[in-house]
């Protein structure tokens, strides 16, 4: 596989390691209320969807950004990468479907 | 009809005019009491012990593509019961224990091969963690034998003694575990659930859940409404995307895990050898192939295909064993889809839909477990089979 | 029979070789087969199950029957296909898979059995008595079954692997591939052209057509000239394209030296292609049609047939007949003809053909069986009821053609068939992004198709890709409309093989039918068909039509095939790529390695690293006696160890402490500049992770150290969480593992060892008490970090350097403390010296443990939010109760076994008694016994306490007294001395 760095062009997939869905930016507040049953859905749940699915992919061999790539899950067909950092600052990886944390 | 060596020498006499369907092609009827999604292994099995349990239930089998298409069709058919943990180790050797049985229960040969497996030791730290698993696996009842690097070296002269990277300083051996022919095994838990009145409807993929006040009614399918006191879901790969229809998330992702078979030749390959030092596992089938893996690809995945860097891994790690297997050629790589759990335990629970139960996350060790997983979901989804 | 006219081979030279210890010759641009045939050989083989006698049916890689043990010793290859193995001078081949010789197979009375070795027969007996199946069937089955043989001995070659990368990656070198590859190359796209054959040209190489009115390879020879002068062209020969994967990538293989006696340099290359476009011109394969007895030495496919007299100038037999449903088994018998070959009969399953030259032809008629035990000699044909034998040594034999699909069904796409090719094509869609076949592989069968579908597909990749692609000007070429009526097989009494190699008869299918096993995919697993080292290349269409005709449905119906990879089986060594041996993993070295090795230190492997894992010296016969001399002298003197390997990740920004405070599941903002202080880091899951140090150099400057192992893995999820979840901290994070070489100086003496190297900084206790860190120099003017921290338990620094200074510093202390008795210890006296210390190691921190389970619970702050610090108060984890404890045998001279379990004295021994398990042990030359750690239920409150630990692999009981894991200095005073 491929990967469009968003800074380095198209790198080989080998260069990355994969750490899985995307919704693990959106990590709850462990001193809130409740925080047990948040961390729960959070370290456990997924949705994991056959299609199109945002992951997270760290860049280890290369310039060790994390990036949330969107790739379908059926066709491996990449649809987007983006630096893990900006996608945390406009507030995490929510997105239609995915319960709030 | 009763497979034996006389029928084979009296149909081969006679033409092979006797031979009957291994099982029938049912339409499925308006309501059952179980239904099972997933023909599978871990579905057929449990319908195999079910219907053996409660002969009067109306039971079927729900399969969207042919019997036996998922994982337990395209797996490198190893069975052991060399687990560590107390959660593990009696189950899987409870399922040993059906392993050794189960030809002459369901009278069909599963080819199951009790050759061996023998994990590699590379470091002291190792021995230390197999010394632990090997009295773990005594101490439930299943075999052990700690192997020095001479015994492994007499079983196993083939391997990398000269200069490897990472020398063999010793093995664990389960002699009791080994292989089984996984075809095989589903059609024999197919035929056998089918002789004790079990519907195996293939071409049947389940499209939704009817479900009114927290309680399972039955299943949509491409093949029209069917109505189930219980439900069982058994789709390993598919678990999120068939409980995703009941409302359910899962602590489960879906991988892609390739496996690996060479050109057929003669036997060379004793049992089952893991290295314990790169991503590699192999054993040699009946018909001569070895039949190897490694580690999973690493990424979500429902695309039953993986790609090059893992294939070449596998192979790294394999030469870096055993350097005599260069000349021998792949011949096939194939892709299943595993139900990776979020701590590798898998799931075998009732849900808080009533009367639906779920088996699921078995990772990429679930075909050893197919004859005790079949059993131990008899007993909790009959458990109440007769309120 | 004499060689034939023409050809493909150069008859200057004669190349000698032998096969089953006979000697023969051929000629270079023979392959095995040809040059067999030209010495007479027909039989070549057996197949799997009934031990058949078997010559080659195909001229190609799709051979199902002429394999053979090719080269010899530990070059053996077995299953090599004798139609695509070059002949090379002094060639050695061994048929295989027989017992006896290859004439004389004892294992060919399966053959008279085969009633009883029905499709599936194995599974319904074998089954009694149980003992039987490993100690008899099994055996007996496993030894007749498989093909070639492994000799067992390594693989003595060497291979590579390489990177491409292209505009165009045209598959196959044919006449629809040279087409495509002059279009890109011309149009100035970077082209890689790559064919399985050793020779360009395909099919054109085989037929006798003509282009522009010369011979085809003239023809060839320019456009190869052409693409070879080019230089945005790289051409590929003996080179399968035999994966097709995500985003553009292509596995290949180059068979650089196979042609060789002995490789020149490495043997093959796997080459991982990365192709914006890619054309599929991978040609078609022929198929057969089943008729009883249709797998005799001699009865081969037509096409094969007419590749062996017009490239090879060979031909099996002096008398040749021809089995066809279509066009081409009449181009058969007038290319044979026209090499002198004698035509007996050419039999047209259609009945309203007539004869294309002065041949005998049967029309409506069909080859209904065959004679000639060890090879063909009569057929029998049979029309309106009456059956005629034919006296002939070759039958060539045309079904049709099947695209070559398979790269295009790589990523699960499937072909659909097409009405008039009766054969399934490359489906529009769903096939590999940037492939689109062209030529017979896209059903493009004439030559003047091909061309023209080659030039076509490639132009319009090309102006996908932005290029001005002009169609070039192709040769003139036959054009002949495919006509064939399909006749799938002769019906019939006796067995027509479908699958050669496996021995898969239209009889099994009608079995499989029988029983249910109707889904192709049962059919295939039921039958073994396709299963084949060919993977059904020749039968699967074959069996497909078959089981149709039993179900009634159409083809599609009853189900396609797709093909899994790899095209062709590819050398285990080759996807390898050479990396074997020594150079499996990197080999990483410490900074004092050398200084090491050259005190004769043994090494061990931790993870990728070498470290030194004792000292020995002079007298010590055995490796107890060294470490327990290192453990000894540093506890009384001074011991120096490198530690390099421990991960080291330098912190640093304004927000470093709040960063490390969520890192940590203890408190790190509040840690003083100039102090260190232990840390634990738990996973999101609650588990104990990694343990370390965490030293404030600054405000805003902290360094972390984690464990060997998890130092990559530590370093990621710091990084994770950096860029993830906090990304509006001020922090930035960088790996310092492999820039500071660190060494550990530890026992009584430690202090004033270092007093000897640092420059003017006071580490008397009270100016640099324990857990001080400092920025300092040493040796005058060189840079270095000094830290008071103790895994030994003694009066302990670890002082770093930057890497390149490491080996010198070592060598600089042991020459220092010389007189302090300094002494190097390795990784084994670090163990010993932690363990009767208590600290814990990779054998306690599994992954599998808890805070709470390594006395820590408490560390976890309840004040602040850490990662795992909520999931490490569940409920399961709050429930555990084993916690580490030391362990001391009763009788001093009992071993403590790491891995045994542990029992309360005079319980049951089982799963629900056990207690918990010894992590660590060795040999305490301070306790003066052996000793270990281990995880014990309620383990804090059983100390004095006398228990099992059980060891039943090794046939042990012994029995341990619970004491403190702190064996050495319990209250702390030597470390902080």
């Amino acid at each position: 596989m491929l990967i469009p760095h968003p800074l380095l062009g198209l790198r080989d997939a080998q260069e990355f390691t994969y750490l899985g869905d995307a919704s693990l930016l959106n990590r709850p507040d462990g001193m809130a209320e409740g925080a047990d049953r948040a961390f729960f859905d959070y370290a456990y749940l997924r949705d994991n969807p056959a299609g199109v699915h945002r992951e997270l992919w760290f860049h280890e061999q290369g310039d060790r950004s994390w990036l949330v790539v969107t790739r379908d899950t059926t066709t491996h067909e990449i649809l987007g990468a983006e630096l893990a950092r900006d996608v945390a600052l406009k507030g995490g990886a929510r997105w239609p479907g995915c319960p709030a944390a | 009809m009763r497979f034996s060596a006389f029928k084979v020498v009296a149909e081969a006499l006679t033409g092979h005019k006797g031979w009957g369907p291994l099982w029938r092609n049912p339409e499925p009827k308006p309501e059952y009491d179980y239904i099972i999604i997933g023909g599978g292994g871990h579905g057929l099995s449990t319908a195999y012990y079910l219907s053996n349990t409660f002969r009067q239930a109306r039971i079927a089998v729900l399969e969207r593509g042919w019997l036996g298409q998922g994982n337990i069709g395209r797996n490198t058919t190893i069975i052991r019961s060399n687990y560590l943990l107390p959660g593990n180790e009696p189950f899987y050797e409870l399922s040993m224990k059906l392993w050794e049985g189960l030809e002459q229960a369901f009278n069909f040969n599963a080819m199951v091969s009790q050759r061996g497996i023998v994990n590699l030791i590379h470091s002291d730290g190792q021995r230390d963690a197999y010394r632990r698993r090997g009295n773990a696996m005594l101490l439930a009842g299943a075999d052990a034998e700690l192997l020095s690097r001479e015994q492994v070296r007499g079983m196993c002269p083939f391997l990398n003694f000269d200069n490897a990277r990472f020398p063999i300083k010793g093995g664990l051996m389960q002699r009791r575990a080994g292989t089984a022919r996984h075809d095989g095994v589903a059609w024999g838990y197919a035929r056998g659930a089918d002789q004790k009145g079990v519907d195996l409807i293939q071409n049947c993929e389940v499209t939704g859940f009817r479900i009114e006040n927290g309680r399972v009614l039955g299943v949509e399918t491409s093949r029209g409404y069917i109505g189930a006191r219980k439900v069982g879901v058994a789709v390993a790969g598919m678990s999120g995307k068939v409980m995703g229809m009941a409302g359910m998330r899962l602590p489960i992702e879906s991988h892609v895990l390739q496996a690996f078979v060479s050109e057929g030749l003669k036997p060379v390959i004793p049992g089952v050898i893991t290295f314990g030092a790169g991503h590699f596992y192999v054993s040699q089938s009946d018909k001569g192939g070895l039949v190897f893996g490694g580690d999973i690809d690493g990424y979500n995945s429902y695309a039953q295909r993986g790609n090059l860097p893992v294939i070449e891994d596998v192979a790294e790690s394999g030469m870096a064993l055993m350097p005599m297997i260069g000349r021998a050629r792949l011949l096939r790589t194939w892709g299943g889809i595993m139900d990776m759990s979020m701590d590798g335990t898998p799931i075998i629970d009732r849900t808080p839909i009533e009367g639906l139960y779920l088996n699921a996350g078995w990772c990429y060790g679930g075909f050893k477990a197919t004859p005790g997983l079949g059993l131990l979901l008899r007993a909790s989804a009959g458990d109440r089979h007769a309120a | 029979m004499a060689r034939l006219s023409g050809g493909l081979i150069d008859r200057t030279k004669t190349l000698s070789f032998s096969f089953d210890g006979r000697g023969y010759t051929g000629h270079p641009g023979d392959t095995l087969a040809s040059a067999l045939f030209a010495n007479d050989v027909r039989l070549m083989g057996r197949s799997f199950k009934y031990h058949r006698p078997r010559g080659p049916v195909s001229a190609g890689s799709e051979e199902p029957n002429a394999l053979v043990e090719l080269r010899g010793g530990a070059r053996q290859e077995p299953n090599t296909r004798a139609t695509v193995a070059e002949l090379y001078d002094g060639l050695v081949a061994k048929s295989q898979n027989r017992k006896g010789s290859l004439s004389f197979d004892w294992l060919a009375v399966n053959d008279l059995l085969a009633p009883f070795f029905a499709a599936g027969f194995y599974y319904k007996t074998f089954m009694w008595p149980k003992a039987f199946w490993e100690r008899l069937y099994e055996p007996m089955i496993r030894k007749a079954a498989g093909l070639g043989s492994l000799t067992g001995l390594p693989d003595p070659d060497s291979y590579d692997k390489g990177f491409l990368h292209c505009d165009l990656l045209v598959i196959g070198g044919g006449a629809a591939g040279l087409a495509a590859a002059l279009t890109a190359g011309r149009a100035g796209a970077r082209v890689i052209l790559a064919d399985e054959d050793f020779r360009l040209g395909g099919r054109l190489l085989a037929e006798s057509h003509s282009l522009n009115d010369a011979p085809a390879t003239d023809w060839v020879a320019a456009a190869e000239a052409e693409l070879d002068a080019l230089p945005n062209v790289r051409i590929l020969r003996r080179t399968t394209v035999w994966g097709a994967f995500d985003h553009g990538i292509y596995g290949a293989l180059e068979r650089v030296s196979d042609h060789l006696a002995v490789p020149r340099g490495v043997r093959q290359t796997l080459w991982r292609i990365t192709a914006k476009r890619i054309v599929l011109a991978a040609g078609a394969t022929e198929r057969h049609i089943p008729f009883r007895n249709n797998d005799r030495p001699g009865i081969m496919l037509a096409g094969a047939l007419r590749a062996y007299a017009n490239r090879w100038a060979v031909c099996p037999a002096d008398r040749v007949a021809v089995f066809t449903n279509n066009d081409d088994g009449h181009r058969t018998a007038l290319d044979l003809m026209a090499k002198g070959v004698g035509i007996a009969a050419v039999i047209d399953s259609r009945p309203d053909v007539r004869a294309q030259g002065d041949y005998p032809l049967f029309a409506g008629a069909v080859v209904s069986d065959s004679r000639g035990r060890l090879g063909l000699n009569r057929i029998a044909v049979a029309r309106d009821g009456r059956e005629t034998w034919i006296e002939c040594g070759a039958l060539g034999v045309s079904g049709g053609w099947n695209p070559n699909v398979h790269l295009a069904s790589h990523h699960r796409g499937r072909p659909v068939w097409s009405e008039v090719l009766h054969a399934f094509v490359p489906a529009p869609a769903g096939g590999p992004p940037g492939l689109t076949a062209a030529g017979a592989a896209a059903g493009e069968g004439s030559t003047a198709g091909a061309l023209a579908s080659g030039a076509r597909v490639a132009a319009a990749a090309l102006s996908d890709l932005g290029f001005a692609a002009t169609l070039p000007d192709l040769p003139r070429a036959e054009d002949a409309a495919q006509t064939l009526t399909p006749l799938w097989h002769v019906p019939g009494e006796g067995r027509a093989w479908v699958d050669f190699q496996n021995d898969v008869t239209v009889k099994d299918i009608g079995l499989a039918y029988q029983e249910n096993m109707r889904p192709v995919e049962h059919l295939k697993r039921w039958t073994t068909l396709g299963m084949a080292t060919d993977q059904g290349k020749t039968a699967n269409v074959t069996a497909l039509a078959v089981m149709a005709e039993l179900t009634g449905k159409a083809i599609p119906e009853t189900g396609t095939t797709i093909f899994r990879p790899p095209y062709t089986a590819v050398p285990i060594a080759a996807l390898g790529g050479g990396d074997s041996g020594e150079h499996f993993r990197p080999r990483r070295l410490t900074p004092t390695h050398e200084w090491a090795a050259s005190r004769g230190a043994a090494f061990v492997e931790v993870g990728q690293w070498m470290r030194a894992q004792y000292f020995p010296r002079p007298g010590e016969t055995e490796w107890r006696q060294t470490v327990d001399r290192e453990v000894l002298a540093t506890r009384r003197g001074v011991g120096i160890c490198d530690v390099t390997t421990l991960g080291k990740v330098d912190v640093q920004g304004a927000d470093a402490g709040a960063f490390l405070d969520r890192i940590y599941c203890n408190a790190m903002a509040s840690l003083k500049v100039g102090m260190v202080r232990y840390g634990l880091m738990l996973r999101e899951d609650g588990f104990a992770w990694d343990d370390g140090t965490c030293a404030r150099l600054a405000e805003d400057h902290y360094v972390v150290t984690t464990t060997t192992a998890h130092a990559g893995t530590i370093y990621r999820h710091m990084e994770f969480c950096r860029q993830c979840l906090w990304p509006d901290l001020d922090v930035q994070l960088i790996s310092t593992t492999d820039a500071w070489a660190q060494l550990s100086v530890a026992g009584p003496q430690a202090r004033a060892l270092l007093e000897r190297v640092v420059d003017g900084v006071d580490l008397s206790n009270a100016a640099f008490p324990f857990m001080a860190c400092a920025d300092l120099t040493i040796c005058g003017g060189i840079r270095a970090r000094l830290f008071r921290i103790s895994f030994s338990g003694e009066l302990a620094y670890e002082i770093a350097v930057p890497a390149r200074y490491g080996n010198a510093l070592m060598a600089r202390l042991v020459d220092l403390g010389a007189d302090l008795g300094a002494t190097p210890y390795g990784t084994e006296a670090l163990g010993v010296l932690r363990i009767e210390k208590g600290h814990a190691a990779g054998n306690e921190l599994n992954g599998q443990t808890t805070a709470r389970m390594l006395g820590m619970g408490r560390m976890v702050s309840v004040k602040k939010d850490s990662i795992g610090a909520v999931l490490s108060r569940r409920e399961g984890l709050e429930a555990e109760t084993r916690v580490l404890v030391g362990l001391q045998p009763v009788d001093a001279g009992d071993p403590v076994v790491a891995g045994s379990h542990l029992f309360a004295a005079g319980a049951a021994r089982n799963t629900w008694t056990d207690q918990g398990w010894i992590t660590s042990a060795c040999h305490s030359p301070h306790v003066g016994s052996a000793i270990g750690l281990g995880f014990l239920e309620n383990g804090a409150n059983r100390m004095g306490e006398v228990i099992t630990a059980a060891n039943p692999l090794q046939g042990q009981e012994i029995a341990l007294r619970v004491v403190s894991p702190h064996f050495v200095d319990p209250e702390g005073g030597r470390l902080r001395a």
